[in-house]
């Protein structure tokens, strides 16, 4: 399939170099967002009633891992509410074009710090705790707070998107799942860019600001660090800058090599296995001990997990890879080769979160009308009864995209293989066993 | 170098051709396939039909036991014993229900007539844990469950073959 370039048409394009649209959508998603965060501290502390519950983990999680990370990558981060106060601080301005006067200390982010591994952590660390962060409204308050003030914190003493590049506990893996979305922001011709001197898309110009996530434009291969803002669209003097449509995981052909995005892969594959055998599992003990954080049943599940995740996952997989012999190093192998695993990891967060979020999707009707479980009814839907929605079609529509997964994975894993020129069995081997996995645990 | 002859590209483009439909049967056996192993009917079990009665502890956020195995047809009768606050119990394609308060019983009958795997769930808010206070009954056998495993291997020999046919 060839690409389509969407910013052909005039509307579609005016409508991204506009400031003023993209800046609506923004502050109703911060307002939104600080609603969210109001409702986890002051609403009840039922989860099931609240809005900070119901409409950050069962409407937003369902909107991202099913419609806008598959399908737009990295849409949720052009219009997340997250980095927008510190932003408007770092420019001090709102929809006011540069003044060309830095801001605050507007320091360059140390090197060791440019990379995922951050991210990586960040993930880790709400996860081992997530039982009681998507349960108990005054403790998502407390994260969604606490992301929203490091996001300002970070853009007074950082350049750029700091939070959302490097620390971001969402925007790790919405970039790593990016890759494998049909649309991309891309350069139109190389030749422009290189004979372009001010590069304003990177370092920003009178029409608009320099590209908020660090990246220049013209070497963007990838959609894993561009956070689709559409700056570089209004800076771009040359119109070189495209939206396309374009085949999924067309990113994929062209394998990662760095460690931290690998290990990126294995953490999102394990953790959705996890979340499947304690959240939706029948084993209560695994439940408790995931829920109790701090109890030694906790620390003894913290254990296990960080050890499915840094130690058998990827101790397998290298097991995997040492039975096939190659000229290539085995840290080179162990990247490109774990690509295979983004497609796998994708479907495997669809599966579960379909599961996840059918059985509980009624509760956004009453907390619709009652949003902090103070007896309001504001819609008439405050008495809406929990009740499963398409539970007959959920066990045919998780085996579809496990098995959809693992054919998606199979074909990324021969080309991935053919690249560092090994064989791609081991692979296949451990992506069906990690789907067989999946399937006992969610079926 | 040969000068290329009239019939060497009649011979590329039969032989494109040939490749083609080739993959193309190739996809469509391994689809046929894949229909056989979601659809093809399993022979009925001949199990006489029992009445089976179980009794189930409920707590904070927990069935025990959580998980039941019973045989397709059987009646089944659930006892809902509730340690300590108010707690249901859903069969999820049943769609049958109880609920039981603190320190009593509450009876649940019904005739497992669907074969598979189906997840019952407390169905009355009983705490931070409660969308996820989960058991499995699973009536028969998990056939779906074997079903999908079948169709994972055929899908994996699928893009094995068909790539290398390709290549």
């Amino acid at each position: 399939m060839a690409k389509i370039e969407l910013t052909r048409n005039s509307f579609i394009k005016n409508i991204l170099k506009d400031r003023r649209p993209q800046l609506a959508v923004f502050i109703v998603m911060l307002v939104g967002y600080i609603f969210a965060i109001m409702a986890g501290l002051v609403g009840t502390p039922v989860g099931s009633h609240n809005f900070s519950i119901v409409f950050v983990w069962i409407a937003w999680w369902a909107v991202l891992i099913l419609v806008a990370v598959p399908f737009f990558g990295r849409g949720w981060c052009a219009v997340c509410p997250i980095p927008l106060p510190g932003e408007w601080l770092q420019r001090g301005a709102v929809l006011a074009l540069p003044d060309k006067k830095p801001k605050w200390l507007n320091l360059r982010v140390p090197k060791m710090f440019r990379n995922i591994w951050l991210q990586n952590i960040s993930f880790l660390l709400l996860a081992l705790f997530s039982s009681v962060l998507l349960t108990t409204p005054n403790i998502t308050g407390i994260v969604l707070a606490g992301m929203l003030f490091a996001a300002v914190g970070l853009s007074t003493v950082f350049e750029r998107r700091a939070f959302c590049r490097y620390l971001c506990p969402v925007s790790g893996f919405i970039g790593l799942y990016s890759q494998t979305a049909p649309i991309e922001l891309r350069i139109k011709d190389k030749q422009v860019c290189a004979n372009c001197k001010a590069k304003p898309c990177y370092n920003g110009s009178s029409a608009g600001y320099g590209c908020p996530w660090d990246v220049f434009p013209g070497g963007l291969t990838q959609n894993t660090y561009c956070g689709l803002c559409m700056e570089c669209i209004r800076t771009c003097p040359h119109d070189n800058i495209a939206v396309n449509i374009r085949p999924f995981s067309a990113d994929l052909a062209k394998p990662s090599t760095r460690m931290d995005e690998a290990f990126k892969a294995f953490i999102m594959l394990g953790s959705a296995m996890i979340y499947a055998g304690v959240l939706l599992g029948p084993w209560g003990t695994l439940k408790d001990a995931a829920y109790n954080v701090g109890s030694s049943a906790w620390l003894v599940y913290a254990l296990v997990f960080l050890t499915f995740i840094f130690a058998i996952l990827p101790g397998f997989f290298t097991l995997g890879m040492l039975k096939t012999k190659s000229i290539v190093p085995l840290k080179k192998r162990f990247a490109s080769l774990s690509t295979a695993l983004i497609p796998l990891g994708l479907m495997f967060w669809v599966a579960f979160s379909l599961s996840f979020v059918l059985t509980n999707a009624s509760y956004i009707l009453a907390a619709l009308s009652d949003p902090l479980g103070l007896g309001w009814n504001l819609f008439g839907t405050a008495t809406a009864t929990w009740q499963p929605m398409l539970t007959i079609f959920l066990a045919p529509a998780q085996t579809f995209a496990l098995v959809g997964g693992l054919i998606w994975s199979a074909r990324t894993t021969q080309k991935a293989a053919q690249e560092v020129k090994v064989s791609p069995i081991p692979v296949h081997v451990y992506s069906f066993v990690a789907t067989s996995l999946m399937l006992w645990l969610l079926l | 170098m040969p000068e290329p002859t009239l019939t060497q590209p009649i011979q590329s483009t039969v032989h494109r051709t040939f490749h083609k439909m080739r993959s193309y049967l190739s996809s469509l056996l391994f689809l046929m396939t894949g229909l056989v192993v979601v659809f093809v009917p399993l022979p009925a079990s001949t199990t006489a039909h029992q009445e089976r009665t179980f009794q189930i502890d409920a707590r904070q956020f927990s069935y025990f036991p959580s998980e039941l195995n019973v045989n397709a047809g059987d009646t089944v009768t659930i006892k809902l014993v509730s340690n300590d606050v108010v707690h249901g119990l859903y069969v999820d394609a049943y769609d049958v229900s109880v609920e039981a308060d603190p320190g009593q019983t509450a009876t649940l009958t019904f005739i497992a007539n669907k074969a598979g795997a189906f997840r019952f769930r407390c169905n009355v808010t009983c705490g931070a844990m409660h969308p996820f206070m989960i058991g499995k009954l699973t009536v028969g056998s998990n056939h779906w469950l074997y079903r999908s495993i079948g169709l994972a291997i055929l899908a994996i020999m699928g893009v094995i073959v068909l790539i290398k046919r390709k290549a």
